[in-house]
Order: C-alpha cells, then sequence, then structure tokens
C-alpha cells in the first residue's frame, strides 16, 4: 500500500460514486454535482500516476489537472446558469 | 435550480445499479494497482525536466504550462472564455445578495486585500515555485465571490465593457506573443531562450487578470445589469 495507490484509489471511488449519482438522481443540480465529483476523481488518478517511481513527479499531468481544475469550474457555471434558463417560465415565446 | 426538486429519492430501479458500479469500480481499482506497480518505461518527465533551463523559468509545472504546451493553455483560456461568453449571452445577472451583517462585512474588510496580495505573490513566484497564473487568478477571483457574497451586486468588477476587455485579454495577449514569434520565424509560441522569462511573464500576467475576471463574471452569473440605486 503506497501512497499513490491510497490517493489514486481515494479518486476512483469518488469517480464511482459521482457516477452512480449522476445516473440515479434526476435533478439536474444533483447531476452537476456528481459530475464534479467524478471530475475530482479523475484529478485524483492523474495526480497519483505522476507520483509513480521514486524519480521526481511528472510535471506534465499537474499541468493538465491545474487547468483543468479552472476550466471545469466555468464549465459548472455555464451549466448552471442553462439550468437556471431552463426552469424559467417562458416569456418570450411568439415573438 | 428548484430546491424542491433536489431532495427527490432516486427511483428503486436505481439501485440496480449499485451492483454493476462497484463491480466497475472495484475493477478499475485492480487496473490502477497493476499500473502503478508497473515501472514506466518512458515518461515525458524526463524530458521536461532536461529541457528545463531552456524554458525561461525553473518551476517545472510552469515550464510545461507556458513553454511546452503553450498551445494546450492557449486553448484553455479560449473555453474559460467561451464559457464567460455563454453565460453572458444567456441573459441578465439574477439580483445580488442583501448587504452583509457587521461580522462579514469585517472578514470580507480583512480577507479580499490579502487574496489581492497573494494573488499577486502567486503570479510571481510561480516561475520558481508551485504558483502561476491559474492559481493566482483563482485566488483573486475568490476575492471577488467575497466581495459578491457581501453584497456588491458588481463583485468588484469594472464597467461591463472593461469587463468584456479584460475576459479576453488573456487569448489576445497569448496569440499576439505567438504571432509575433512567428512572424521573427520561430514557430508558434517557440519562445527565444533569452526573452522567454519576460515573454511568459507577460502571458502569465494577462492571464491571471483574464482568469480572475472570467471566474468572477461567471460567478455573478450574467450580464450585469445597470440598477441606478
Amino acid at each position: 500500500m503506497s501512497a499513490p495507490f491510497l490517493y489514486g484509489s481515494a479518486g476512483l471511488i469518488l469517480f464511482g460514486l459521482g457516477l452512480w449519482s449522476l445516473l440515479a438522481h434526476a435533478p439536474l443540480l444533483r447531476k452537476l454535482i456528481a459530475f464534479n465529483i467524478m471530475g475530482s476523481g479523475v484529478f485524483h488518478i492523474f495526480i497519483a500516476l505522476a507520483e509513480r517511481g521514486a524519480r521526481p513527479p511528472d510535471p506534465v499531468p499537474h499541468a493538465l489537472v491545474l487547468t483543468g481544475i479552472v476550466v471545469a469550474v466555468s464549465a459548472t457555471a455555464l451549466a448552471l446558469a442553462l439550468g437556471q434558463r431552463l426552469e424559467e417560465p417562458d416569456d418570450d415565446t411568439g415573438i | 435550480m428548484d430546491s424542491q426538486h433536489f431532495s427527490v429519492p432516486p427511483r428503486w430501479s436505481a439501485w440496480l445499479l449499485v451492483l454493476p458500479l462497484v463491480a466497475l469500480t472495484l475493477w478499475l481499482l485492480w487496473i490502477f494497482h497493476v499500473a502503478l506497480a508497473q515501472s514506466p518505461d518512458e515518461r515525458l518527465a524526463e524530458r521536461a525536466l532536461a529541457a528545463l533551463p531552456e524554458s525561461g523559468v525553473t518551476n517545472p509545472v510552469t515550464a510545461v504550462l507556458l513553454n511546452y504546451r503553450g498551445y494546450d493553455t492557449l486553448l484553455e483560456l479560449a473555453v474559460l472564455l467561451a464559457a464567460f461568453l455563454g453565460v453572458w449571452a444567456l441573459g441578465e445577472a439574477p439580483r445580488g445578495f442583501a448587504p452583509a451583517g457587521p461580522a462579514l462585512r469585517g472578514m470580507i474588510a480583512a480577507v479580499v486585500p490579502l487574496a489581492l496580495t497573494v494573488g499577486g505573490y502567486l503570479l510571481w513566484v510561480g516561475g520558481h515555485a508551485p504558483g502561476g497564473a491559474f492559481q493566482a487568478g483563482a485566488v483573486l477571483a475568490a476575492g471577488g465571490v467575497l466581495l459578491h457574497l457581501g453584497g456588491d451586486p458588481r463583485a468588484g468588477l469594472p464597467a461591463p465593457d472593461t469587463q468584456r476587455a479584460l475576459a479576453t485579454l488573456g487569448v489576445a495577449v497569448f496569440t499576439l506573443v505567438g504571432v509575433a514569434t512567428l512572424a521573427f520565424g520561430r514557430g508558434f509560441l517557440t519562445y527565444p531562450v533569452a526573452g522567454a522569462k519576460g515573454l511568459i511573464l507577460l502571458i502569465e500576467s494577462a492571464a491571471t487578470l483574464a482568469i480572475a475576471v472570467i471566474l468572477v463574471a461567471v460567478y455573478v452569473g450574467g450580464h450585469p445589469v445597470e440598477r441606478e440605486r
């Protein structure tokens, strides 16, 4: 049991839990939270894989996860804005 | 989003998914365990670390982000810009929050200047230690989010036109640097070794501002409304 394995396994379990919640729950907001949890799991796995071997950690996955986090936040904001518009009453029909 | 929908329990058929998903997770765990045990034969890390003296920075993550894979980071900034434009295109921002009470106001007065300082520090330190545009932008944006929670409808952002200009700044400066290196016959985003540090710092500064503005603007959640109050 090494630290990368524990860390990556936590990521995999987060991924599994998020996948279940994404499929099982109907409300859009819950699906969105579940999707973010899945994404965090993938980031965990990626960072754990960067740590393989006794050498210095691989900077490439670190860079990808770093930008990935910020991109995930902004994509979530866009999805929330879309969801909000979906639930608004249709006020511009017939124009 | 409707809070009444939120607590709807899943249908009974959803529980049938549990067993296959547990099996999938266990299978993936086993694959991950095997993959970790194998020593990787060739990683990008060796090449990334070997080229570090030519990259203009000493932090390998920043070198990957802004030098070796500059193209990638440029497109990620473009994704951020697209999300920002999407949120603005969806309509006006919802009403902000009520003005904060004294405790939150006091906290905001202490934390927002700290966020600005830490953001500036993270931007500079990215050259040689963990830090850089994305972290700095996120910390600055946290300050903006706090201001919004404290009742500022604009979350500390400038006028809408300035916001638009700042949000495009990251992609614009990045692309201009790429075109300039192209014009000097070096290829898109292939920096000269001597000027690499300056160019990276220029791009990182523009990207920090753009990331911070975009993150706060998407948190505000729509095109700003000019309410005279």
